[in-house]
């Protein structure tokens, strides 16, 4: 484009020395490289995650298999799904909001850049926190939803548990403080005349799924904290001989674990809804139903959390009200699946890669969604609960669902990370392959379920009759695992050689296009005034005179931090020595943390 | 590999040094742009961040009203609340609220030795219910109740240990703002300081009102 | 009280008027905050209003907690924005302590558990 050498400036200063380039990582408040940092991370554990995947669908290959015994079955189980929901899930929307969101809304940076760098730096230090108790053969064994009394110390003795609870407790930290962040970015920070009803679906979806994170998040600090004040204070909360009710922790966990669903779904709900029109040249079909019906599954999203809990025994009343409640937040669900339907129903549809993942992932996550409606029902569930029935369901619809959704978002948003094209040939071949694999993988893990076998178990009879769907299954892995390599090899080759990407290289609607690829420090040259829901597409000349066109004179960007992570030390240090079993060692880094809040506070910016 | 991957962006960063330096011009009042709603950006995260602590404190209360009543040995709430003595800490933060708001608005008025005045008050009442507390703690100890001798303890330490620790970071933010009113670093312009630290101060004390109805009141 | 005129603000006003409405407005609320605490505990020690006890005590610490909020935290006369992003998690939050007492202290009570 004409535009793509606007910032040919003379530098008034040079810089006088180079600054490191790790240290300007570390030190960085610039929400770009946050979200980088995010998506960077996030891949690592995706690739950590699908390692053990691939360990327990290996012991599961045949039956009485000996590949891994129990005891590790277990930590690895646990770790795969606490990896792929805190580790991978969560950091991969994280890292789109940090990237996208600002620039959705035609802002300079989120409300509060050191506390976003901050909530980075704790994440990853809990989540290394958490990973290192495998090089103590010590990883948490209790499940990803850690049911006491499983992590009493009478049932969980060693220190498995507690680096499940102190690790989760600072991710929740962060998220929390993410969340706020989010909030109050999309309140505050919107560019002139982008009103609400003007905001893009994914900074909608950010919305919702910010104010699930700061709703839920804490009801999950406070179910933390009194296993671990169990485990290290000797309270009595889950401990059944002193009239502790191990319901207590369920009730707690899914209150939270719930709207967890839909703090992973929504964000993918939100990518594949900027995808879909971009592709199909047609506006969002029912724009305003969209945003409502994302609400509504925010909202009914917290009532419906004990659908999970039907074999415990609540008894008719509750069972019938979750079973209904559960019902109902199908309807948004459905109303969305419609939308985007129609969205394409008449549209020149082009498929791209990251078209083909949208298009995939309303596929798969749709059966996911099914599958759901099925164990809603609570006589149903009762034959279903604890099978591989429930594993191929929260599969399709995590997988099925957010991890599509990343890729496809991945694809769709590369070009503005690195100003660099995908392969797109790859890319298809790259879909292909893993949505077979997917496929390959899951689809078996329905019947297998209906067949009788249950999660979680390292090995079953060859009585069952299970081998060879249980082998297919794991045939399906190494061919997600050859998708997965393929999309690794095109990130990797495209960030070098991609074709040079333009502003718009897809001509979408939104503001995020009307900056440079990638966007510079300040991503607008000048803030954009916004008279529509589709910027680029209704008035993109007027929009790029302000984004491209002459610096703004007296422009404010904040400058480098390093007290972010001194104050991650700080915090993920308060958790982590618990571990000391020391009561006042805690206390350590608490001061820690006042120090660099303190100094954080006094900080000019 | 992160960097290297991503080595694509650094050349910006001798454009941000520009940017800095076209900043450093305006050091003083740095321009920051007009917010969507004209609000402060820093007053709606912190009430964002209070909504978030309504969802923990209800946890914590709930863990209590669930636990109610099922400790299987004493001793027992009945035992232990001493309600004349919470009802003076109770109103001993009620009135620090109070404080709080006149301590605001004389600093907004610019009348420095009143808001100074009202400022010390927020402290020396919120210490002295730490001070009500401390002693309950130490009381229920003595005859018996830890938070390990049964579920009443487990759940009234911990959630009235939770407000008690917010109680202490409000005395500790009071006290910090009370030394840069008095050094003259806060002022009426920028009273929205203590506005916020305000504004935990009145959320920790409608915590308490909850705590002092549903705990002491409803045993 | 004492009057200080240590300091004006930067426009040299001294907002005598408006401050001076604010600090009795709130005094007022002072003292009804305190009347309210008063009555709760005198309910609490009369024995012939236990059977009201709960229900009463309920409605007077919610009108203590909604005057502070909507007085001293100024949510009456604040921009709207504050209050949604403020009641909608305490709406939450009120919810899983009104569920939790459901699901624990009031369906057992119908038998339905064994």
């Amino acid at each position: 484009m004409a535009t793509a050498e606007v910032h040919v400036h003379t530098p008034i200063t040079q810089p006088t020395k180079k600054k490191s380039v790790i240290w300007d990582w570390m030190t960085t408040v610039d929400h770009k490289k946050i979200g980088i940092l995010y998506g960077v991370t996030a891949l690592f554990f995706f690739i950590v995650a699908g390692i053990e995947a691939t360990l327990i669908r290996i012991q599961l290959a045949k039956p009485e298999n000996a590949f891994l015994g129990p005891d590790v079955y277990n930590q690895i189980f646990t770790m795969h799904g606490t990896t792929m929901i805190f580790l991978v899930g969560m950091p991969m929307a994280v890292a789109m909001f940090n990237y996208i969101v600002p620039l959705q809304i035609g802002a300079r940076d989120v409300a509060f850049p050191r506390l976003n760098a901050l909530s980075y730096w704790i994440f990853l230090f809990g989540a290394i926190f958490m990973n290192f108790s495998f090089l103590l053969g010590a990883a948490p064994n209790g499940g990803w939803f850690g049911y006491a009394p499983l992590t009493s110390t009478q049932y969980g003795p060693g220190l498995n548990i507690d680096f499940w609870a102190l690790g989760l407790q600072a991710l929740g930290v962060a998220s929390i403080m993410g969340g706020v962040n989010f909030v109050t970015t999309i309140i505050q920070l919107r560019a002139p005349g982008m009103r609400l009803m003007r905001m893009p679906l994914f900074t909608w979806m950010t919305l919702f799924t910010s104010f699930l994170l700061i709703t839920a998040l804490p009801v999950f600090a406070v179910a933390l904290f009194l296993v671990t004040f169990d485990r290290f204070w000797a309270t009595n909360f889950f401990v059944m001989q002193s009239g502790g009710d191990p319901m207590v922790w369920q009730h707690l966990f899914w209150m939270f674990g719930h709207p967890e669903v839909y703090i992973l779904i929504l964000p993918a709900f939100g990518i594949v809804s900027e995808i879909i029109p971009t592709f199909s040249r047609k506006p969002l079909f029912g724009y305003a139903v969209m945003v409502y019906s994302g609400a509504l599954i925010a909202l009914i999203g917290w009532g419906v959390w004990a659908h999970h809990m039907f074999a415990s025994g609540m008894g008719p009343i509750a069972d019938a009200f979750f079973t209904i409640s559960t019902m109902i937040i199908a309807i948004p669900t459905g109303v969305k699946i419609f939308n985007w339907i129609a969205t394409m129903w008449g549209g020149r549809i082009q498929f791209s890669t990251a078209m083909l993942h949208a298009v995939g992932m309303l596929i798969t996550f749709t059966i996911g969604g099914v599958s759901g409606v099925m164990h809603a029902t609570s006589p149903h569930d009762l034959q279903q609960t604890d099978t591989y029935f429930v594993v191929a369901h929260f599969h399709y619809v995590l997988i099925g669902g957010l991890i599509l959704a990343i890729f496809g978002g991945l694809y769709f948003w590369f070009p503005k990370l690195t100003g660099r094209m995908m392969n797109e040939r790859l890319g298809k071949w790259q879909f292909w392959i893993y949505f077979i694999g997917f496929n390959v993988t899951f689809m078996p893990q329905h019947w297998i379920g209906l067949l009788g076998m249950p999660r979680r178990i390292f090995t079953y009879s060859a009585d069952l009759n299970l081998a060879s769907l249980n082998m297919l299954s794991t045939v399906g892995v190494f061919i997600q695992i050859a998708g997965v390599a393929m999309l690794a090899g095109n990130i990797i080759w495209s960030a070098r050689r991609g074709r040079v990407a333009s502003e718009n290289p897809w001509n979408a609607a939104t503001l995020e296009w009307a900056t440079t690829s990638p966007p510079a420090e300040h991503n607008f040259n000048q803030i954009p005034t916004v008279h529509s829901r589709e910027p680029m597409w209704v008035e993109a000349d007027q929009v790029r005179a302000s984004t491209l066109g002459p610096m703004e004179p007296h422009m404010h960007m904040p400058p480098n931090s390093y007290w972010p992570i001194f104050t991650a030390v700080g915090v993920v240090a308060t958790f982590i020595l618990f571990m000391t079993n020391i009561w006042w060692m805690p206390l350590v880094g608490l001061v820690w943390t006042v120090i660099g809040a303190i100094n954080w506070a006094y900080e000019p910016v | 590999m992160g960097v290297g991957v991503w080595g694509v962006r650094s050349g910006q960063t001798i454009h941000k040094e520009l940017i800095l330096a076209t900043a450093a011009v305006e050091h003083h009042h740095p321009v920051h742009p007009p917010t969507a709603t004209g609000l402060n950006t820093w007053k709606v995260g912190f009430w964002v961040f209070m909504g978030s602590e309504t969802l923990f404190f209800g946890s914590l209360i709930s863990i209590y009203l669930v636990y109610k009543g099922t400790s299987v040995v004493g001793p027992y709430p009945s035992d232990v609340f001493d309600i004349p003595l919470t009802t003076v800490s109770t109103f001993v933060l009620l009135m620090s609220s109070l404080a709080v708001v006149l301590a605001l608005d004389f600093l907004r008025a610019g009348r420095r030795n009143l808001a100074l005045f009202w400022t010390m008050m927020i402290i020396v009442l919120g210490a002295t219910f730490l001070g009500f507390q401390a002693y309950e703690f130490t009381h229920f100890y003595h005859v018996g109740l830890t938070l390990s001798t049964n579920l009443f303890g487990s759940t009234f330490f911990v959630l009235t240990g939770f407000h008690g620790a917010h109680v202490t970071i409000g005395v500790i933010w009071l006290l910090i703002l009370w030394v840069d009113m008095f050094r003259g670093k806060l002022r009426p312009e920028n009273s929205l300081r203590l506005e916020i630290a305000g504004l935990y101060w009145h959320f920790v004390d409608i915590v308490w009102i909850a705590i002092f109805t549903l705990i002491y009141l409803m045993e | 009280m004492a009057e200080s005129h240590a300091i004006l603000d930067e426009h040299g006003h001294s907002h005598d008027e408006e401050h001076h409405v604010g600090w009795k407005k709130y005094a007022v609320i002072g003292l009804v905050l305190a009347i309210i605490t008063g009555v709760e505990v005198a309910i609490f020690y009369v024995d012939a209003l236990a059977p009201v006890l709960v229900p009463a005590l309920l409605v007077l610490s919610a009108a203590k907690f909604f005057l502070v909020v909507q007085y001293y935290m100024h949510l009456k006369m604040d921009h709207p924005i504050f209050g949604r992003v403020f009641w909608a998690p305490l709406f939450l939050a009120v919810l899983v302590v009104i569920g939790m007492v459901i699901l624990f202290k009031i369906l057992p009570t119908y038998g339905v558990f064994s």
